[in-house]
């Protein structure tokens, strides 16, 4: 009996630290925007209602969907391609495209975003070669629009879809392709047929993933966007900073909060956690 | 080792992903060396001038200075709580494990500006009982940077306990060592790696954070992501551009560290 006792007080002890740490830094905090969201301006289910009826938050949310809808339709593509040559290529092909894809997920995301404007700004890398070649005569728009948030925030995402799809071509049963080989089908029907479809498991895990990360995301688009293109992270920053309605600041945040949290109920409805990594 | 290759498609469009993925990194390079005071290309003759002034221009030192300490304190403060944390769950294995678990790795899952909007609330509300610890301080920063780190140097740590074999722990448990030794003298040792890679994991995220950051700072604790940032969004400044390449090839350099140590290990 006194065994479980002090085993119960070492548990306690050990765990409470951060459990209270978190308790009160974070959990606590938390309640209190949810009081901001029903409590200002004025008491009252107000803010949400402005949610449902503001064109300006409205137009926001709605442009937020599309931007995660089409990042995450090119980020996953283009994790695949690589994907498959990290997984399933010849060793000095897994070295490189590991370092492609290791590199730039260990660099900030705000050197990354910098690295667009270089790239993509009027008087940037990409205009001046295609001006110098003669091809365009006035440089084009690629940033502070929303081709440049879809290019960064595509960018910044890669990385991250490529894990759990890692995971899901390492796993799979390679005999089943080299039978479809064997039998006669070609590269491209092995692959649409068979290779494909083994790794649902690891398209719809890292589709939801970057889709969950889209919705959220607020360096890459302010920066990229340049103000022309707001998302709701930035909508969030704007209203607490810019016109302080922090009682709609922190409605947005309830919605955004419970939005995220049906999407990841969804996402471990179909993938378990362990697939992911 | 694979025997089903990919084939020429994948390849090329493996290798045009793969120069995407590089691009923005190598196009700091030029944009670096121009001798402009804007973001240009240089057009004939090259400069160091953006890399001097990261050095001569005082603001840039401020926020170097800053952000290294406050990514020193808040990575102990997070190895820690993750480490005793961990160490509990591992030793006692105790009911509702799973739930507190999650409930840790929360500031992980939630969308970052909504962790921000939750720190901005805490740190404002502490602002009125102390002017050294609350909003816009060093202190409160490192505070912040701390709940959105515990949650991976957890996840680290709780993955190399997983990987220890239990037996040790019951053959000093058998001979009658107590719990603070079986935790330092036993566990700790074998998990050395998880915990140096927790610390470390924690202090690049704080180095790096910048979606909190700005909605807990204003005009004295200026992190040097916060500096870039109003940079960035004021008039570009080529000298990001300089800070940029330096932080790249710190990164690669690390990277190229990491896969060496890890290569070597197993053999050791």
């Amino acid at each position: 009996m006194r065994g479980t006792l002090s085993d119960r007080m070492g548990a306690a002890l050990l765990m409470a630290p951060l459990l209270l740490f978190l308790v009160l830094a974070y959990a606590w905090p938390f309640l209190g925007v949810v009081k901001w969201s029903f409590t200002l301006p004025s008491p009252g289910l107000g803010q949400y209602h402005a949610l449902l009826t503001d064109d300006l938050v409205q137009s926001v949310f709605i442009r937020t969907l599309r931007i995660a809808a089409i990042v995450t339709v090119v980020s996953v593509t283009a994790a695949y391609a690589i994907t498959v040559v990290w997984v399933r290529g010849s060793p000095v092909q897994r070295v490189l495209a590991e370092f492609c894809i290791l590199v730039p997920f260990w660099i900030s995301v705000l050197t990354r975003a910098f690295g667009w404007v270089a790239l993509l700004s009027n008087r940037g890398l990409i205009n001046t070669w295609l001006q110098s070649i003669g091809f365009i005569s006035e440089p084009l728009t690629l940033v502070r629009n929303e081709f440049g948030v879809i290019v960064g925030m595509s960018h910044f995402l890669i990385p991250f879809a490529v894990f759990p799809l890692a995971s899901a071509m390492r796993s799979l049963d390679e005999r089943v392709l080299l039978a479809a080989r064997g039998l006669g089908s070609s590269r491209m029907r092995t692959f649409w047929t068979v290779f494909v479809p083994m790794t649902r498991s690891g398209i719809i895990g890292s589709a939801l993933i970057t889709f969950v990360f889209s919705l959220g995301f607020f360096v890459t688009p302010a920066i990229l966007g340049g103000g022309r293109s707001v998302m709701i992270a930035e909508l969030i920053y704007l209203r607490i900073f810019q016109s302080p309605d922090w009682g709609l600041g922190a409605a947005i945040s309830v919605v955004l909060v419970v939005f995220v949290g049906a999407l990841m109920a969804l996402l471990f409805r179909y993938v378990k956690p362990r697939q992911l990594v | 080792m694979p025997t089903y290759r990919p084939g020429p498609v994948s390849l090329i469009l493996a290798v045009l992903v793969a120069l995407f993925l590089l691009m923005p990194l190598l196009a700091v390079i030029p944009v670096s060396l121009t001798p402009s005071r804007m973001l240009t290309m240089p057009t004939g003759e090259l400069s160091l001038r953006h890399y001097r002034s990261l050095i001569e221009d005082p603001r840039w030192l401020d926020s170097i200075l800053l952000s290294l300490r406050i990514g020193i304190v808040s990575s102990a403060l997070s190895t820690v709580l993750a480490l005793t944390f961990s160490l509990g769950v591992w030793m006692f294995q105790p009911r509702f494990t799973a739930a507190l678990v999650g409930f840790v790795l929360l500031p992980m899952v939630v969308p970052p500006v909504v962790s921000a909007v939750t720190l901005y609330f805490l740190l404002t509300s502490v602002s009125g009982i102390s002017s050294f610890f609350g909003y816009d301080t060093w202190l409160g920063v490192a505070m912040a940077h701390s709940v959105m780190t515990v949650p991976f140097a957890t996840v680290l740590i709780l993955v190399s306990l997983s990987q220890l074999d239990r037996r040790i722990d019951l053959a000093a448990r058998g001979l009658g060592a107590s719990v603070w030794e079986r935790a330092t003298r036993v566990i700790m040792p074998n998990i050395k790696f998880g915990i140096v890679t927790a610390a470390l994991l924690s202090f690049v995220l704080s180095w790096e954070e910048i979606g909190v950051t700005l909605f807990i700072t204003s005009v004295n604790a200026i992190t040097l992501p916060r500096l870039m940032w109003m940079g960035l969004r004021d008039n570009i400044d080529p000298a990001i551009a300089a800070l940029s390449v330096i932080l790249i090839i710190i990164t690669v350099l690390v990277l190229a560290m990491r896969s060496v140590i890890t290569r070597r290990r197993p053999a050791a």
